[in-house]
């Protein structure tokens, strides 16, 4: 790969990693203003309020909208056409360490045991990145969350026993947002999965997590599933910010996978009112479509 | 009409203020948080150019950048889960004299009994707020601690009207957070 070329490639990705820190993609926007017309209660309002401000702030300042811009991952989707592939790695670790330094975004990443800060974000198998494959694919999707602390405190997952259906499934969820959800800067997103391990649940539930609030599993009866515990939360009045306040979630997403017959694993990931997450196609030119913050940077 | 506290922090200026108030601070504030707390409990170190006595702490690790004349300021800096640093708070409100602590979310049992033994309170600034709360920054003062990282390390700034903070303990060991709690989990039996 031509070294021009190569720094496009770092700079598409830094700048998609930096936006992501600054700005709300556009679904968790447009719920968050949903919510604060929805609130009844005065005090909670204002809370809201508070938020919106500060998402007016950073976009006019191009600041981290919240100073925890978390411990960066990746998730990419590589089209098997996808002319540059083995860079992929490299590229995905100098944008995260030039974006850290150049946004700047806060450098959060400590080495695993000896808790020293790197001071890049950068490190032993940091940041985080997954791959998938996409066979005939030439284009390069990379979605990306920013793994805050507060949000990611609340994620569990564990192997029910089947007997214990649908509604221990229910239980779990909202035993897990009662104890922590109110310090996790609610309104939350929250992902769930549904599988045969605690690891394969654990994974499903960061899946649901990527997908924008608002849209359903495509297996009816999870995206039912969805409906309720979303309501079943919201119930519980939790937000804004644990002071109490008409509803709980920003939005319930769950993915699924068939399963052993003896467990029914479940998973828990939450994202705060400020999740941030991007998602973006580079093309096999290097062009690029930001698919998350379409309306977002109109601003 | 805003109440507004200002430091050093009198009991006077606080021992009247119930949970659910809101009150803004106006000057000097220190960011502290686990390894601050280690350091000031367990290690009996203070930092030389911030008196806790009387003053406030923020729950909070920054963004700190530097400007064109390679002038420090503070970017973005939202509350930190408070909860974390409950294990050393009450010996920390004992060590120091301090009067105000901020930051995310509520405490628990130890701190609600410090706070009304030593006369002290805990707020609530609203969690990812970073960015209004940085415009707040009048002036980045200093840093110290500055080995145990950005986040870590010990920020002190001159800030006005530094809020919106929502009082979650008060002087009399009333907890905001722990009342909520309660309804929260009236509710979720209802749920079942």
């Amino acid at each position: 790969m031509e070294e021009a070329l190569r720094q496009q490639f770092v700079k598409t990705v830094q700048d998609f990693t930096a936006m992501t820190g600054i700005y709300l993609p556009d679904d968790v926007e447009a719920r968050l203003r949903e919510m604060h017309q929805q609130e009844k209660i005065e005090n909670a309002k204002t809370m809201y309020e508070c938020m919106l401000t500060d998402l007016s702030l950073a976009k006019e300042l191009h600041r981290p909208l919240c100073q925890d811009t978390g411990v960066i991952q990746y998730f990419v989707e590589v089209g098997t056409e996808f002319p540059y592939q083995a860079e992929i790695p490299e590229v995905l670790v100098e944008a995260c360490r030039a974006a850290t330094l150049q946004t700047p975004l806060r450098p959060n990443v400590v080495e695993p045991l000896a808790e020293h800060n790197t001071g890049d974000n950068t490190g032993y198998g940091a940041p985080y990145i997954e791959y998938e494959l996409v066979p005939g694919s030439s284009d390069l999707r990379l979605r990306m969350y920013m793994a805050g602390g507060g949000c990611s405190l609340p994620g569990r997952s564990k192997v029910l026993m089947p007997l214990e259906g649908v509604e221990g499934i229910k239980k779990f969820v909202y035993q897990t947002i009662l104890d922590w959800g109110a310090n996790a800067c609610p309104p939350l997103c929250v992902g769930i999965g549904l599988g045969t391990c605690a690891a394969t649940s654990a994974m499903l539930s960061k899946k649901a997590l990527l997908r924008p609030i608002g849209t359903h599993s495509t297996y009816p009866a999870v995206a039912k599933l969805e409906d309720e515990i979303r309501d079943g939360l919201n119930s519980l009045g939790i937000a804004p910010l644990g002071f109490g306040g008409s509803q709980t979630v920003l939005g319930v997403n769950i993915e699924a996978a068939a399963h052993h017959p003896a467990t029914l694993g479940v998973g828990i990931s939450t994202g705060c009112w400020a999740t941030r997450r991007g998602d973006m196609i580079i093309h096999k030119d290097l062009s690029s479509e930001i698919l998350s913050h379409r309306k977002s940077l109109e601003v | 009409m805003k109440k507004i506290l200002t430091t050093p922090i009198s009991y006077d200026q606080i021992k009247d203020l119930r949970i659910g108030d809101t009150v803004y601070l106006t000057g000097m504030l220190a960011t502290c948080r686990d390894s601050g707390h280690r350091r000031v409990v367990k290690e009996k170190i203070l930092p030389e150019n911030f008196e806790f006595k009387d003053g406030a702490i923020f729950h909070a690790g920054p963004i700190v950048g530097k400007d064109e004349n390679g002038k420090q300021y503070m970017v973005s800096v939202g509350p930190t889960t408070s909860r974390r640093m409950e294990s050393a708070e009450a010996d920390f409100i004992e060590q120091t004299g301090l009067r105000l602590i901020i930051g995310k979310g509520g405490m628990l049992e130890k701190t609600t009994e410090a706070c009304k033994k030593f006369g002290a309170i805990h707020c609530a600034f609203p969690g990812g707020c970073a960015v209004v709360a940085a415009q707040e920054v009048e002036e980045l003062v200093g840093v110290e601690w500055m080995d145990l990282g950005m986040p870590e390390a010990l920020w002190i700034m001159k800030v006005k009207e530094f809020g919106p903070l929502i009082v979650s303990i008060d002087t009399q060991g009333n907890n905001l957070f722990d009342n909520n709690k309660k309804i929260f989990q009236e509710r979720f039996e209802k749920l079942l």
